[in-house]
């Protein structure tokens, strides 16, 4: 169904960029080399075949004990052409960055925020990158999987004889 | 002095625009000030803090600051079973909790391969359940910002409808609000058996209390002074940032999940999907009042084409057997016990399943890795996009804008700040 | 009439008066908002108790509803608006998560209200039916005629009415519960 995405793709740039492509239950989804997300994104927008004008989510996986530890996730959509791609793009956990998106679909902004607060990967390029669903106090990244469900970390003080 | 006219330090100003033309106005200071709408307000449905920096009464600048009801949904779900998620995901959208329940069971079921074995009573069901929340989410949606807009009628004539919606529910899935009537592979019990008599009478009796309030905002002049022309959303701005449902629809953008990739039983139903021209206020206020009335038909056709059958999925990998059996064979009570004690074991695999919320495109991008839990269990929440636009629509609106504008985005806390 | 029944007497008929008065403040965070704007609507009419203003400052108001789940991010704002209410002020917890946390046990749900406001009445329910909502109101009304409410018999411990050996649960401000 949109498997003319994944041949666009394939035309367009070379075996080093574009590492996997597959096609499950229905999604087609592309896994892409971190350096060029930006590139790839702004081609699968402007590309008239493809024409996926519309971004519907950025968020990340985190596969702990994997190299590349996360995984940061983009689903796009087509108004016109009503299909839609996964783009995959792993990185590292020493230095989790990858470019920002923000420039070419402003609703990136939060999505990317919240990806940061969460998981701890920088956006480079993003005006405004900070902690949204946490308060900025707040230290480490919750949604890592070696983070503690029940890791508060209270802001306010407890009334002397409360029970946690 | 001979030439009569003030001295020059007395200038009369005779109307606004003459202040900025008197030549002290370059001198005199101005400065914007800062105003925190708190996330307490009643205006804030739920919590959200609005920073704001204003000039006099106009928005320079506004820091829409969410999170503060964050509730932990991912990382509850990566601790869960894959069946008691559901309860999370009634909290997600709480006030249509339905259409979150069969969204998250539909991307489950797609992930296990059983997308087209669930039984089609059991997808009519979902259908009119779902119909049903999208009418009381549109219901609490103009009920609350019309109160907020001091029509305190219209929020008493609508609630009283939702009542009498949240009624019915109870009777099929036994809570007013958060039901977790939906299960992987169907739903967890049929519909009573007055149900569809009841339902036809509560839709007259809802027509008639959406008409009234229809009647009293529609033509007000006062409401739609304070609605028409505010908070203009382009179609550009919708497909930049994400925005679908009645947001998207109001902006012109005509895409609704139901009619452009249909799931369930939507393809046999014959509706129309209201798209707004102008993104204002007033646009969204009307395509929600125009979308409850073809959920109304929806719902009709339903209950017409409402086929016998079972409602759960016969498959005890997946779904519960029936108490009868479980008492009698040894076989369902083994099933019963696995289910219960490891959950259901989905392959490893991941999907983005979308479904039409009550605010657009509801998502759920699910990561499983073989284990009994989800490895990753992602809602795209609609209204997240949704509020995110308004750090591009509120400044250059007056302080008493917001009002209606924040309501008729419709932020349900609990989706987007999950 | 020794001076002793005259005050008992006042004290009464001003609890009374209080009791029938209430100003709400709706502390409205999540799901639980929903039911409790189904008390407030028309079918179990919350008007009926004379609760039915709610009072959007918490300078006016003497109700606190804490309704839904609060987060830790919200726990200082919470206490904000406890601290601006006036005296004689008691506290419903609405819903398991403003009581005890509910089924959220993570790094961002507070497990209660009560963690940092003392609260009077709790009410359990996810989300509680309006008629648990008028059970508590109830509950907290024939409290407040006997003035066991918590900020009550604080004010009373400030004053000196109690006797030495009461204990007063502290309210966070431990020195100004026993100072007299």
């Amino acid at each position: 169904m949109a498997k003319i995405i994944l041949d666009r793709l394939a035309q367009h740039f070379v075996a080093g960029e574009i590492l996997e492509t597959g096609s499950q239950h229905g999604n087609e989804w592309a896994r892409v080399t971190p350096a060029k997300w930006r590139t790839v994104a702004q081609f699968l927008r402007d590309d008239f075949t493809t024409a996926l004008d519309m971004f519907i989510d950025l968020t990340c996986v985190d596969r702990l004990g994997r190299s590349p530890r996360f995984d940061v996730v983009l689903h796009l959509y087509s108004v016109d052409k009503k299909h839609r791609v996964r783009l995959l793009a792993g990185v590292p956990e020493d230095d989790p960055c990858i470019d920002s998106l923000v420039a070419l679909w402003p609703g990136a902004n939060w999505f990317e925020r919240e990806a940061f607060d969460l998981y701890g990967v920088r956006f480079v390029g993003h005006p405004d990158l900070r902690r949204i669903l946490m308060y900025p106090e707040f230290v480490g990244h919750p949604l890592r999987k070696d983070f503690p469900k029940e890791g508060r970390q209270p802001l306010l003080r407890r009334l002397p004889g409360s029970v946690d | 002095m001979d030439d009569h006219s003030p001295p020059p330090s007395r200038h009369l100003v005779m109307g606004f625009g003459d202040a900025a033309n008197l030549p002290e106005a370059d001198e005199l200071p101005t400065e914007s000030m800062p105003l925190n709408m708190g996330p307490s307000h009643p205006a804030m449905h739920g919590t959200v803090r609005m920073v704001l920096e204003v000039e006099g009464e106009k928005i320079r600048t506004v820091d829409v600051q969410i999170g503060y009801l964050h509730r932990c949904f991912e990382k509850e779900a990566e601790n869960a079973t894959w069946t008691q998620i559901f309860p999370y995901t009634d909290r997600l959208n709480y006030v249509s909790p339905m259409l979150c329940n069969v969204g998250y069971a539909l991307a489950v079921e797609k992930l296990l391969g059983i997308d087209n074995k669930i039984p089609e009573r059991a997808q009519f069901i979902r259908v009119i359940v779902g119909e049903i929340s999208r009418i009381t989410d549109h219901l609490t949606c103009l009920g609350a910002s019309a109160m907020e807009l001091a029509a305190f009628t219209v929020f008493f004539y609508l609630m009283k409808a939702r009542e009498w919606l949240w009624e019915l529910l109870e009777e099929v899935s036994g809570a007013r609000l958060t039901h977790s009537y939906v299960r992987i592979g169907g739903v967890v019990a049929d519909l009573t058996d007055d149900f569809c008599p009841k339902l036809r009478d509560v839709l007259r009796r809802c027509r008639g209390a959406i008409s009234d309030a229809d009647k009293l905002l529609t033509g007000n002049r006062i409401f739609r002074d304070r609605m028409d022309g505010i908070g203009i959303i382009t179609r550009e701005d919708a497909i930049g940032w994400g925005l679908t449902g009645p947001v998207g629809r109001s902006a012109g953008l005509a895409y609704d999940v139901r009619k452009d990739h249909p799931y369930l039983v939507y393809d046999r139903f014959d509706f129309d999907v209201p798209v707004g021209s102008k993104g204002d206020n007033f646009d969204r206020y009307a395509v929600r009042l125009e979308e409850m009335r073809q959920s109304m038909r929806i719902l009709e056709q339903a209950m017409d084409r409402l086929p016998a059958g079972p409602v759960l999925i016969d498959d005890a990998r997946v779904a519960l057997p029936p108490k009868r059996e479980v008492y009698n064979t040894i076989e369902s009570m083994i099933a019963h016990f696995k289910l219960t004690m490891d959950g259901i074991v989905v392959p490893p695999g991941e999907i983005y399943s979308f479904t039409e919320g009550g605010n657009g495109e509801l998502g759920f991008y699910i990561v499983s890795d073989g284990t009994g839990r989800p490895c990753k269990c992602r809602v795209r929440p609609p209204c997240f996009a949704n509020t995110a636009v308004l750090n591009k629509i509120l400044p250059g609106l007056f302080i008493a804008d917001i009002v209606p504008t924040f309501g008729m985005i419709n932020m349900i806390g609990g989706e987007c700040d999950r | 009439m020794p001076f002793s029944v005259y005050t008992s007497k006042l004290a009464q008929a001003v609890n009374w008066a209080r009791k029938f008065s209430l100003f709400q403040y709706p502390f409205v965070t999540a799901c639980c908002g929903m039911e409790f704007m189904a008390t407030w609507a028309p079918k179990y009419d919350i008007a009926r108790f004379g609760a039915e203003l709610p009072r959007f400052s918490p300078r006016q108001a003497d109700l606190l509803i804490v309704v839904g789940t609060i987060t830790e991010r919200q726990g200082p704002v919470l206490r904000r608006i406890y601290d601006q209410m006036c005296e004689p002020k008691w506290v419903i917890a609405y819903g398991v998560c403003a009581s005890t946390g509910g089924f959220y046990q993570n790094y961002s749900a507070m497990p209660g209200a009560d963690q940092v406001i003392p609260v009077d009445v709790y009410i359990p329910g996810c989300p509680p039916r309006p008629e648990q909502m008028l059970d508590a109101l109830v509950l907290l009304q024939e409290r407040i005629q006997k003035g066991e409410g918590h900020s009550q018999v604080v004010l009373r411990a400030e004053r000196g009415y109690l006797a030495p050996d009461a204990t007063v649960r502290p309210d966070g401000d431990a020195e100004k519960a026993q100072g007299r």
